[in-house]
């Protein structure tokens, strides 16, 4: 099962009291928080293309990711504005440092084999569906536009990572045994989706942010049923990693950006 | 290719008639373990399906979402059908003149002696 971490202790509806600007800041790191988890996974996306086992799979796995460019271009152009530093969604992308970046680590770890991929993004996507199925009444209208645009886009994704995960799992005696393989290195890093912190607890008895803690029970419900069906067994995990948030990263994260950022930062400013 | 008479034909990624048996499994390219599926969609309500072309998929549930991802990404439909290519019976062309020519000479089946009422669309 999925462990407990210890619960921060801000409970959602005890609001704290903010000034404007601060909300401000805290509804911008939020943003980029939920647009930098979408933005590296869709960079993970993009590392499929012309290599997917298909040449249908790998219009799907473009298709995901540029839903979740989509989503990631939303969110960071969102955060910089209403943060006020008047940084771009390119400032955002691909001029910070590796530290800056706040997306779990789920989303950084390495293609793996396609049943990696697909434990991965079964695991985000079915996070990610409750996430926003929630945040669609936000009450920040922005945060909310995207999240019910978003929100048909992620069903979509946890539906092909569910198929596929039902495939590979009872399927043959091979594919079932990396299927089970890949949700063995992907789930140390499920907890870390269900953390908050003073930040988002504070957003959250705004009634802005979507409390993480929330998320835990019917994430965790789907994806074992899911796993279940598929005939695998939900992983034994004792050591859950952690950090994301704050920015630490696995050494995943830096080759990562080095590739999706030596463009931009080798030729600012260049345009198409 | 020569079709032998009576021999069964099959629509093989919309591109006419192809033999269902008879053809060498490895023709110079990659056997391919997933079926081909042929692909139809419905661009509105109203309108009937229409066939767009095909793919492989392992099965039907996978076909459908393979053809959303090929075949509906700007959004060219509202309703998607599937099937089996295998399962589709093909005219040969062979028969091309039988089937086909007796038709050429018959004008009046055209419905070009009736005057359309205004308002009729998709006619």
């Amino acid at each position: 099962m999925i462990g407990s971490k210890p619960a921060e202790l801000s409970p959602s509806g005890q609001a704290i009291t903010w000034s404007d600007s601060d909300k401000s800041v805290a509804v911008g790191a939020y943003a980029l928080r939920l647009g930098d988890d979408a933005l590296v996974l869709a960079h993970r996306m993009a590392e499929w293309i012309a290599s997917a086992p298909e040449l249908e799979e790998d219009v799907a796995l473009a298709n995901i990711g540029l839903d979740l460019l989509g989503q990631a271009r939303m969110l960071l152009t969102y955060a910089g504005e209403v943060d006020g530093t008047g940084r771009s969604e390119d400032d955002l992308a691909y001029f910070r440092d590796e530290r800056e970046f706040v997306n779990c680590q789920l989303v950084e770890l390495p293609n793996g084999d396609f049943a990696v991929t697909m434990a991965r993004m079964l695991v985000f996507a079915a996070y990610q569906y409750e996430l926003y199925d929630r945040l669609c009444s936000s009450s920040d209208e922005t945060l909310a536009a995207v999240a019910a645009k978003a929100v048909k886009e992620v069903a979509y994704h946890r539906d092909h990572a569910t198929r596929w995960v039902l495939r590979l799992g009872d399927g043959t005696a091979e594919s079932q045994q990396r299927m089970q393989a890949a949700l063995d290195v992907v789930w140390p890093y499920v907890s870390e989706l269900f953390e908050g912190n003073e930040l988002v607890h504070g957003l959250v008895g705004g009634g802005i942010a979507v409390d993480p803690a929330e998320l835990r029970d019917p994430t965790t419900d789907y994806l074992t049923t899911v796993i279940e069906q598929a005939t695998l067994t939900v992983p034994d995990t004792s050591v859950w990693h952690t950090g994301g948030r704050r920015g630490i990263h696995t050494e995943a994260l830096g080759y990562l950006l080095a590739e999706m950022q030596h463009l931009a930062r080798t030729h600012p400013g260049a345009p198409w | 290719m020569t079709q032998s008479p009576g021999q069964d034909l099959s629509a093989e990624g919309g591109h006419g008639a192809v033999p269902t048996t008879g053809v060498p499994a490895t023709s110079g390219r990659a056997v391919r373990d997933w079926p081909l599926w042929e692909v139809f969609v419905r661009a509105r309500r109203g309108l009937s399906h229409g066939h767009v072309g095909s793919l492989h998929a392992p099965d039907a549930e996978m076909a459908l979402r393979n053809a959303r991802d090929v075949y509906t990404r700007r959004q060219e439909g509202v309703s998607i059908w599937v099937v089996p290519a295998a399962a589709i019976s093909a005219s040969s062309p062979d028969e091309k003149d039988a089937f086909f020519d007796p038709a050429g000479d018959k004008v009046y089946r055209h419905p070009t002696f009736y005057d359309v009422p205004e308002g009729v669309e998709h006619l």
